[in-house]
């Protein structure tokens, strides 16, 4: 009973990252069609400017912890919204261009985090607590996993609310459902996209720093491997759908947890059949719109 | 979308041309074929300094070596241009093929190895049950991937290609040796193509692969398939319209691609002895896109220029990145020039925004034909889209 505890909640944890993730990934297919393959490079870029914050600052204490968050979700989204300005924008319409330009920036970002920070990991602080567990049911829960489901939680409601309360939520929404018609009632769009994309990149810098804490590592690889899961959950919540990647990004880190542990290694594989079976049974994901 | 794009699959003989240009127009092209062919093959007897381009004189182990090399990744490229160009399909996992071939064969050849049979009937079966390996991988993932279309089936073959990745990253069975890679068990391979004695055989090879995938990429594009699977890139509903199963025929060219990759990764795994687990990366699929784009999507031979490119300048920038002139320079100029990545990256970028039609596009562009326009990459696979 412990061990399902346990596996429960790293799995959630796991699927709070994923989300952190997905949820721009899916928000930026949605609006505008982009696959964004940089998205992992939003993430790393904001765990090695939250590493480098924490240092400086005094390592393992809550405040450079928090400041380190504020930092890496900033710096995510200052990344992020320039890179729609600057690279996706002037090949509007040319989809495959846009999704080419990431690919691009993907491989070049990559190697220059290692070429500055090195390949190797580089090993960070937490605050102590956060290396601690907590007895739940008989399971000693590890205090991080409760720090990435809560932070995880937060974004999600964060964004709910911005979509529904704000106008430019409104015009997000309408623009996932039906682009040509917002455009065709006079309100531009494109600001809409830069938005997006600075929402996905903030999650994704706020979602590095998070790694962080649970790798308990950085590397420049951070971001490249969470980004396939995200692609995957994404694809099974349904492309453009933030409910979607939200169920998703648990189901899959559940699934991926319980392989991991029952049968024997197997998670990355589970992941993938399901991927695999969910497209038979239903390519447009759980709650994607129909194509 | 616009006009039909002509260019990757030129119009029939019957298209209206002076009857004086039209031997020269079918000939020249073949006879420039044959003669590059030639050529190429007699390299390894000549002897050609190109200093900075090439480690040493063309009948050096070493420049073979990185020219074969050079020519199996052009290959490859062309494999997948058959599946990004031709059919419209934006896959992510044709690295999977080119593992299955490197793998498949090094894993045959293990297991083949204690059985009491010829050497080169175990050579011939390892190959034959490599090749079946991969047509069968390439025939089940493209059967599920090819149930959604554009972005959605790229991120199914990323998926599937992470899939095995992964496996061989596990080293199941001690079989795929894992992190290490699978060295080439020599036993049974036929000595003229073992040790760096006979790089220039290995190198004969590779030119023997690189004209194979050239000629059936050929072959595919001028098939009825080929034109189907163009058509049904350019405007899927209606080629659906027209009584046609654009699905059967997408799976055909998704199956002949992985076949080929396959073909490539077993010249890769007898011309480097090792198969690393890198080339299942998806990384490793990216670098594809990479050589295909810069070379230019809408040429065959875009494929084979993109891929030369790309292998001799990953190979000299890593040089550029070790020499003194560099490591001299401020951090600033110094880090990003150390990472041949970060510079075909940018350059990929530069190309992607400003060069569409590639270095063939550019070609073009100086030739001055301005009728035959190459079709800019979102032509290709952007069917899913509005």
């Amino acid at each position: 009973m412990s061990t399902v505890i346990l596996l429960l909640v790293t799995g959630l944890g796991l699927g709070a990252l994923y989300f952190l993730v997905a949820a721009g990934l899916s928000l930026i297919y949605g609006l505008m069609g982009v696959l964004n393959f940089a998205h992992g490079s939003f993430l790393t870029i904001g765990a090695f400017a939250g590493f480098e914050l924490s240092r400086r600052i005094g390592d393992g204490s809550w405040g450079a912890l928090i400041a380190s968050m504020v930092l890496g979700a900033i710096v995510g989204m200052v990344v992020a919204a320039l890179t729609e300005f600057l690279l996706i924008r002037p090949l509007y319409t040319r989809h495959i261009e846009q999704v080419l330009v990431t690919v691009g920036l993907a491989l070049a970002s990559v190697a220059l985090f290692e070429g500055i920070w090195g390949t190797d990991p580089i090993y960070t602080a937490k605050p102590a607590w956060l290396g601690q567990t907590t007895l739940i049911l008989g399971a000693r829960i590890p205090n991080d996993r409760f720090l990435l489901i809560g932070c995880a939680v937060l974004v999600l409601i964060a964004i709910v609310v911005f979509l529904k309360r704000t106008r430019y939520g409104l015009i997000i929404r309408a623009g996932v459902e039906n682009r040509s018609m917002v455009t065709a009632l006079g309100i531009d769009v494109r600001r809409a996209f830069t938005l997006v994309f600075a929402i996905g990149g903030a999650a994704a810098g706020l979602g590095g720093v998070l790694s962080s804490v649970y790798y308990g590592y950085v590397s420049a690889h951070l971001g490249g491997s969470l980004l396939i899961f995200a692609f995957i959950v994404t694809v099974i919540g349904g492309l453009g759908s933030l409910a979607g990647a939200a169920i998703a990004s648990v189901l899959v880190a559940l699934l991926q947890q319980f392989a991991n542990f029952y049968l024997g290694g197997t998670g990355d594989l589970a992941v993938v059949l399901a991927l695999a079976a969910v497209l038979l049974i239903r390519p447009r994901g759980l709650l994607g719109k129909k194509a | 979308m616009s006009s039909l794009s002509t260019m990757t699959s030129p119009p029939p003989a019957s298209t209206p041309l002076a009857p004086a240009a039209r031997p020269l127009r079918r000939w020249l092209p073949l006879g420039l074929g044959v003669a590059l062919v030639v050529f190429t093959a007699m390299l390894p007897l000549l002897n050609i300094s190109v200093p900075g381009v090439f480690p040493g004189p063309t009948y050096t182990a070493g420049t073979l070596q990185l020219l074969a090399y050079a020519m199996l990744i052009s290959a490859l490229a062309l494999s997948y241009r058959i599946i990004f160009g031709v059919g419209g399909m934006l896959s992510f996992g044709h690295a999977l093929f080119f593992a299955a071939g490197a793998y498949g064969l090094g894993i045959a050849l293990d297991v083949l190895a204690p059985a009491s049979l010829p050497s080169p009937l175990i050579f011939a079966l390892a190959l034959l049950i490599a090749l079946i390996f991969a047509f069968v991988l390439a025939t089940v993932t493209g059967a599920l991937a090819l149930r959604v279309g554009g972005i959605s089936f790229a991120m199914v073959t990323l998926a599937f290609a992470q899939a095995g990745s992964v496996m061989i990253r596990r080293n199941p069975g001690r079989a795929t040796g894992g992190d290490e890679g699978l060295a080439l068990d020599i036993t049974h391979v036929p000595g003229a193509l073992v040790g760096v004695v006979n790089t220039r055989n290995l190198f004969w090879v590779a030119l023997v692969i690189l004209v194979l995938a050239y000629l059936v990429a050929l072959w595919l594009e001028k098939s009825r398939a080929g034109h189907v699977a163009a058509a049904g890139r350019e405007n899927e509903l209606r080629v659906r319209v027209l009584g046609l199963r654009p699905y059967l025929v997408k799976l055909l060219v998704f199956t002949v691609a992985g076949v080929l990759a396959a073909i490539a990764g077993m010249g890769y795994l007898l011309l480097q002895s090792t198969a690393s687990p890198r080339i299942a990366t998806a990384d490793f699929t990216l670098t594809l896109l990479v050589i295909v784009v810069l070379g230019g999507v809408g040429m065959r031979w875009g494929a084979i220029v993109g891929g030369m490119i790309y292998t001799l300048l990953d190979q000299r920038l890593t040089a550029l990145a070790g020499s003194r002139a560099v490591d001299a320079l401020p951090d600033v100029l110094r880090i990003p020039l150390s990472e041949p990545l970060f510079l075909l990256g940018t350059l990929f970028i530069l190309v992607v925004m400003f060069f569409p039609g590639g270095i063939a596009g550019i070609g073009k562009r100086l030739g001055g034909n301005k009728k035959r326009r190459t079709p800019a990459v979102s032509e290709v696979a952007s069917d899913d889209q509005e």
